[in-house]
Parts: C-alpha cells; sequence; structure tokens
C-alpha cells in the first residue's frame, strides 16, 4: 500500500497540536499542583463555606500526580516510535499495511510447503488423502457450504454435490473448472413459447420420463413439444447433456422440486442458476484442495 | 493566572475553554483527512451507484443491516483470508453516510459482491434458514412484496450530488422510471452484488 504524504502544512499542523497539548497538560499538572513542600494533608481551605461546611484544600495525592507524569512520558515515547506527528514516520516505521504484510509474508512461508505438497496430487489422489481432504473440507465449509450446505448436501436451487449425479461431469476437472469460473444454467422459459397446455403437457412427460404418473394423453403430445423444443438440451431419451449443463430428466435428482407444479414453474419460466467464479477469490491451491473434498463427497 | 474559582464560577468561560480542550483532538485527528489524497479521491474504477443500487442502499439502511454487519475489511490476515483485500479510504467517497458499522454479529460484508448468486441472496433474504440453518439472522419477507415507486430517488441523488457523488444529468433523468416498480428485494439485491467488487479479491 503507498500512501502519500501530505502537505508540510498538514504535517506542521497535527505536530503542533499534538504537542501543545502535551505540553499543556504538563504545565497544568505543575502549576496547579502545590509549590510548598509535599504533605499529606493541610489545614488550608478553599475559602469558601456554604452551611458552616468548608472544603480542605488538599494536594492531590501523590500516586495520582505520578500517574499524570507517566501517561505524559508514555505519550512521548509512543510518538517517538511511531507515527504520530505528521509525516513523522516514528522510530520503528511501523504501518498496519506493513505489519499486515509481515503477518501474510510469514504466512507465506508457513503454509506454502504445504500447499506445495498437494499441488503435485491429483484432485483424485486428494480426496483419498485425509489432510489433504480435511484443509479441503475447512476451506468448503467456510466458502460453499452456506449453498452447497455442511457436507455439500445442497439445497433448492443449489446442487448436492454428494449424491455422485452432476450437471456438469464428474471428473477432477470438471469440477475444479465449475468452481474456478462458475457456471450459469441457461433454461429458457418456454411459457410464452408453447402456450400453457404445452407446459402442462411437457411436464406430464418429463414426469413419465423418470416413471411418475401422468395422463397418457398429457405424456403423448408432450412428447411431440419436448422432441421439437428439448432435445437439442437434454438429449432425445431425456438423460441430459453435460457439457451444456442439461440436467437428466430421468432420475429422481430434482434441483427446483420434482411436484408437478415445480416442474411446470421450471418449464414456464425458465431457470439460470448461478455457482459464482471463485478464479478471482481463491488461490489456485485452494481451488485444488477444495475440488479434491468436493470429489471425495460422492466417491 | 486564573484560578478555580474563576472558572468554576462563570459557566461561560467554563464552556468555552471546554470546547477548545475538546477541539484539539479534532483539529489535529479529523480535520487534516479533509485535504488528504487517501480520503478524498476515489480508486481507480470506483463507479457510482445505480438508481436501483441506491434505492437499494437506502433499504439497507432502512433495515439497519449495518447494525449487524460490517463494511470495512481491517489489514489483518485473518480478515483478508476471509474477505478479500482489506477496505481502503478511496473506496467510501461516494458514501453519503458510510455504512462501516461497528459490530459482527453476522459477517462482514464490505466484498460480499459477486461472492453469491442472486437467487442465494433472495433465498436467504426470504429465510436465512433455508440456506444456513444455523443462521440467526432475521428473515425480510416483505422486501419481495413491497415495491418501490421511485418517487424520491432523483431526489436523493441530487442531494448526493450536492456533496459530491457524481451522478450524471441522464442517470438522475432515467431514475425514476428504471426504479418505479421494481421490488425492493431487487433493489438490494443489486446493491449487495456491487459491493466491494471494484478492488481485487484474491486471497
Amino acid at each position: 500500500m503507498e500512501t502519500s504524504n501530505m502537505t508540510s502544512f498538514w504535517s506542521m499542523w497535527i505536530t503542533i497540536f499534538t504537542l501543545a497539548v502535551i505540553i499543556g497538560c504538563l504545565i497544568l499538572v505543575y502549576r496547579t499542583r502545590k509549590s510548598e513542600v509535599y504533605k499529606e494533608t493541610t489545614t488550608e481551605t478553599m475559602h469558601h463555606s456554604f452551611d458552616g461546611i468548608e472544603e480542605l484544600d488538599n494536594p492531590l495525592p501523590r500516586w495520582w500526580f505520578n500517574m499524570f507524569i507517566i501517561t505524559i512520558i508514555f505519550g512521548v515515547i509512543y510518538l517517538f516510535l511511531y507515527p504520530g506527528l505528521g509525516n513523522y514516520k516514528g522510530y520503528l516505521n511501523w504501518t498496519s499495511y506493513n505489519q499486515w504484510e509481515e503477518e501474510m509474508a510469514h504466512a507465506e512461508e508457513h503454509y506454502k510447503p504445504v500447499f506445495a505438497k498437494f499441488a503435485t496430487l491429483t484432485v483424485e489422489e486428494i480426496s483419498t488423502n485425509d489432510n489433504a481432504r480435511l484443509m479441503g473440507q475447512r476451506m468448503f465449509n467456510n466458502n460453499c457450504a452456506l449453498c452447497h450446505g455442511q457436507g455439500g448436501a445442497g439445497a433448492y436451487g443449489f446442487p448436492n454435490l454428494s449424491d455422485n449425479d452432476w450437471l456438469y461431469g464428474k471428473t477432477g476437472d470438471t469440477i475444479k473448472t465449475s468452481i474456478t469460473n462458475g457456471r450459469t444454467g441457461a433454461m429458457p422459459p418456454w411459457g410464452a413459447v408453447i402456450g400453457e397446455d404445452g407446459v402442462r403437457n411437457v411436464t406430464s412427460y418429463v414426469l413419465s420420463l423418470s416413471g411418475q404418473q401422468a395422463d397418457d394423453s398429457a405424456v403423448a403430445q408432450g412428447k411431440t413439444t419436448y422432441q421439437a423444443m428439448c432435445v437439442a438440451c437434454h438429449g432425445a431419451d431425456g438423460k441430459g447433456n453435460q457439457m451444456l449443463g442439461a440436467p437428466n430428466l430421468t432420475d429422481d435428482v430434482w434441483l427446483y422440486g420434482a411436484s408437478f407444479e415445480k416442474v411446470a414453474h421450471t418449464i414456464r419460466q425458465g431457470r439460470s442458476g448461478v455457482m459464482p467464479a471463485h478464479g478471482s477469490l481463491l488461490s489456485k491451491n485452494k481451488i485444488h484442495l477444495i475440488s479434491g473434498y468436493v470429489y471425495s463427497l460422492s466417491n | 493566572m486564573i484560578k478555580h474559582d474563576t472558572i468554576e464560577k462563570n459557566i461561560s468561560l467554563m464552556i468555552l475553554l471546554i470546547v477548545i480542550t475538546i477541539s484539539g483532538g479534532g483539529l489535529a485527528e479529523i480535520v487534516p483527512l479533509f485535504f488528504q489524497k487517501e480520503t478524498t479521491v476515489p480508486v481507480e474504477g470506483l463507479r457510482v451507484l445505480t438508481p436501483l443500487e441506491l434505492e437499494g442502499r437506502d433499504i439497507y439502511i432502512r433495515e439497519g443491516c449495518s447494525v449487524c454487519h460490517t463494511q470495512q475489511i481491517r489489514p489483518f490476515r485473518a480478515e483478508t483470508e476471509r474477505y478479500g483485500h482489506y477496505s481502503v479510504a478511496g473506496e467510501f467517497v461516494y458514501d453519503h453516510p458510510f455504512l462501516w458499522g461497528s459490530k459482527r454479529t453476522g459477517p462482514d460484508l464490505a466484498r460480499v459482491g459477486g461472492r453469491y448468486s442472486d437467487d442465494w441472496h433472495r433465498a436467504h433474504l426470504y429465510n436465512p434458514r433455508d440456506v444456513v440453518p444455523e443462521s440467526i439472522m432475521p428473515s425480510y419477507p416483505w422486501l419481495f412484496s413491497d415495491k418501490l415507486n421511485g418517487e424520491d430517488t432523483a431526489a436523493k441523488m441530487e442531494a448526493l450530488r450536492v456533496v459530491g457523488v457524481p451522478f450524471t444529468d441522464e442517470s438522475i433523468a432515467n431514475a425514476e422510471a428504471e426504479v418505479k416498480g421494481k421490488t425492493e428485494i431487487t433493489a438490494l439485491v443489486a446493491y449487495l452484488q456491487q459491493l466491494g467488487t471494484v478492488m481485487s479479491n484474491r486471497r
């Protein structure tokens, strides 16, 4: 972090104010101190009396007075060591950015060998290495579990990572690509294209693909529409296409719910689930370990 | 020399001396910042909010998000590892008022932009427990039904322009149309998704 210097005017301004306050405190403490030889008590009063009650003019207790002096000495030492007086950098040359960089350098030195050791393993190998998997798990919990859940169990709209059903493929590399570059689902809305009847017919057909009960005539009509509109991504057999992230419709895994209304909604409105790209958020080494952990969840 | 008595019995003098004493700190610590490059020049690439994001920001303020969420990442490794690059003053030049907050009941949000999908934010704000079972954050279901009317958006932008936020005439002219009829959740998510994206995040 580059810090620009302030102009000498403001530097002087700060210096003068700061020193003036310190010197002012010192003067105040000494001027109000009793000039006479120090005594614990005195018979001198404040020269005022209310209802016959008078106030003795005792000096400030010595420990109290000394504490004032100690804080002033502390302040002066502090201003000598640390940046406090305008552009003066302080004897220690300390800045919060330097401190942060030292911390980072220290961590880099400490963790680099650890990451380097695992960087040579493949994602598949990491999933069977207990230490690497544990590191990946912790990073997963910090970064991924908010959407994908603890242990990758997923949630409505957020894929389950532990069921060995994959939208984009199960290899270590595809997992890594998904994390690094993100994914954007691209199920277009069909409501306006095929009409409400079309939506309900296609829904019936899609449900029949995974063996659910559906009205026969609707299934037949839906099939025709399906073959015209849906095969490009989901395939003629409904098994999906991992190159496009088009889900398999013949299994029992439903990201957005399996009920008739939920499936119909998906067809009518489309879906565009987003996995944010993490290449700009996490270092390669971390993504490597997280990929290994994710791979281990279903293997 | 002024005697104790003199000050104690003359309240105007006492007020004057108190004001002088207290302003010492402010004059040395605060006033010079008004003239520092770090605090007055925006970081490279910083843009002003769109009208929709601005409305989202006002919802963020209204719902008191900054009571539990900070928007400042301190230069400690533990924070930069979790949240990304530490915050710098130049990122907040267009923030009036700033929303740094002072307490983290929830996580810091200074760089939450782009970290989660829009869908996640919507699910999370509707009922945080749906996506994070152990969350103690309140639900905000009304954001999904309440709509913005955009009546005040342009006026807010004019006011912010007075204090130095460079909204263009065009964006102020289109503000009402851009915002009108949108749900509050749309505005809030738009605001959240741009937070902190001006600086690189990798950690």
